[in-house]
């Protein structure tokens, strides 16, 4: 088996699971889970669907029952989330942000400077007013990630975030995580796009049937030799992106991320 | 010319001449009904979205009792009512039988459940793609029912004209526990019920008019509302 959760020497866990085990009825979605994060990192989770990837999400955001343990950072470590659909509420742009940050409890005289600077980070600062749901699907996403961000999570929890968007959308919004990385903000996402978790993360965590086949170093993890179904799943994904490069689809690309290039 | 074809020009020219008895009918019909509806909101709003998230044991036979009560007759709940409010009954003390206080009251009951089992429906639908990101936001269960119920006000807009045409055009519980009397309890479905059976239906048929025309322009009025029509561009999303 090619799990080995990665050292980290130096910083204590922001979430650590241990033995966590998610069923929902007879089936179980993931399977004596074993992980680590922490602060400053950004791990990719993939595998295909079904694997457990946002269960797993869902457990680390303690959004689902579990059995085994969790463990949240003694100060706490707040964090954030956002959906492969972001949710918004029938409300303008501006209130959407406004009640995100009235529900993580941010102080009163404090959420407009928080709102603002989230609009500025979305560029939606000119639709502020516009009604959330009008926004296209990329917009969208950038206010959900925005809105994730406003709330200064420890650690921010991605599912998906770029599936069913356009190309100029996942390079938006890859572009934002980029940034995101490069402040240091934890993050932990899962994607089917390996170009995108080449470029992103720096630890990639590999899924199937429920279980952490494999979690290295981005580098060691395409570089080196995989178990066979690992290897299996790379050569399907690679084989995927190699259609999508040629329909044009930027997110395909394998090399590294560029925020000037893009 | 036909009876019918009479009956509809008395008709008209009874609602075109805005005759003040015909007016005192229709005022009176509208604060009624209105009324009952702004008081049943207020619980069964609060209601149906705290059904839609409580797990309290109960609660599913809460809501079956809820759906059973849907199908209400008015008639029953105005014998109810009745009771309660006669002389002999645990209400009589307060005198309001045969008023337009305890026409509000009966209606208020009829149009309760309509609205709370509606809406949670409605809470309970939204919650299946709110729920979670609410909760990741930090929202409790409460919070998240309160907060769709704000997402879906303009759904809710239709789940208030229901209860209201629910209203305004029973007959059963405003007949028995405001008795009819004219000048005082007399609204639009009771005084079709006598024209009708008195043979003047002229003043019956303007009225069942004016019940057309109130409905059809509460519709209209919501249909234009501008916060619906843009609810309706980003339901296409």
């Amino acid at each position: 088996m090619s799990s080995e959760p990665t050292a980290w020497p130096g910083s204590p866990a922001l979430i650590e699971l241990t033995g966590v085990s998610v069923r929902y009825g007879g089936v179980a979605a993931i399977r004596d889970i074993d992980l680590r994060v922490h602060r400053g990192e950004c791990i990719a989770l993939v595998g295909e669907n079904g694997s457990g990837k946002s269960t797993l999400l869902q457990a680390l955001h303690g959004l689902v029952e579990y059995r085994g343990t969790r463990r949240v950072a003694p100060r706490g470590a707040a964090q954030a989330m956002v959906f492969q659909r972001p949710f918004m509420l029938r409300l303008s742009v501006w209130n959407n942000l406004r009640v995100a940050l009235w529900l993580a409890g941010v102080a009163r005289g404090e959420r407009r400077s928080r709102a603002e600077e989230a609009l500025q980070r979305a560029g939606l600062a000119d639709r502020r007013d516009r009604p959330a749901r009008t926004l296209s699907g990329g917009q969208q996403q950038r206010l959900a990630l925005a809105r994730a961000w406003a709330v200064r999570p420890d650690v921010l929890l991605l599912d998906e975030p770029t599936s069913n968007l356009d190309p100029a959308a996942k390079k938006a919004i890859e572009s934002m995580l980029a940034g995101f990385v490069a402040e240091g903000l934890t993050l932990v996402m899962s994607t089917h796009n390996l170009g995108q978790a080449k470029r992103l993360a720096g630890r990639i965590v590999y899924l199937a049937d429920g279980r952490i086949r494999a979690d290295r170093p981005t580098a060691r993890f395409f570089g080196e030799q995989l178990d066979a179904d690992a290897d299996r799943f790379l050569r399907g994904e690679r084989a995927v992106e190699a259609v999508s490069t040629l329909d044009g689809d930027y997110t395909a690309s394998t090399t590294p991320f560029s925020p000037t290039r893009e | 010319m036909s009876a019918f074809a009479q009956s509809l020009e008395a008709a008209v020219d009874l609602v075109v001449r805005a005759d003040p008895h015909l007016l005192g009918i229709v005022r009176l019909s509208l604060v009624v009904s209105g009324l009952a509806c702004l008081i049943a909101a207020a619980f069964g709003l609060a209601a149906g979205a705290w059904l839609a998230v409580s797990r309290l044991p109960g609660t599913r036979l809460l809501v079956g009792i809820l759906n059973t009560l849907l199908g209400l007759p008015s008639v029953v709940v105005g014998l109810v009512v009745y009771l309660m409010l006669s002389r002999s009954g645990p209400l009589g003390a307060w005198g309001v039988l045969f008023t337009p206080t305890a026409m509000v009251i009966a209606q208020t009951l009829l149009v309760l459940p309509v609205i709370a089992a509606l809406t949670r429906q409605l809470v309970a639908d939204s919650l299946r793609e709110a729920g979670e990101p609410l909760r990741s936001m930090g929202a409790n269960r409460l919070t998240s029912a309160l907060l769709v119920l704000l997402h879906e006000r303009w759904s809710l807009v239709t789940v208030l004209l229901t209860a209201f045409g629910r209203a305004v055009s029973e007959v059963g519980a405003v007949m028995i526990v405001g008795g009819n009397i004219d000048g005082v309890t007399r609204v639009i479905t009771t005084t079709i019920a006598l024209e009708t059976s008195k043979g003047d239906l002229p003043l019956a048929l303007a009225l069942g008019l004016v019940l057309l025309l109130i409905v059809g322009l509460v519709n209209a009025a919501v249909a234009a509302a501008p916060g619906l029509r843009a609810d309706r561009l980003q339901g296409a999303r």
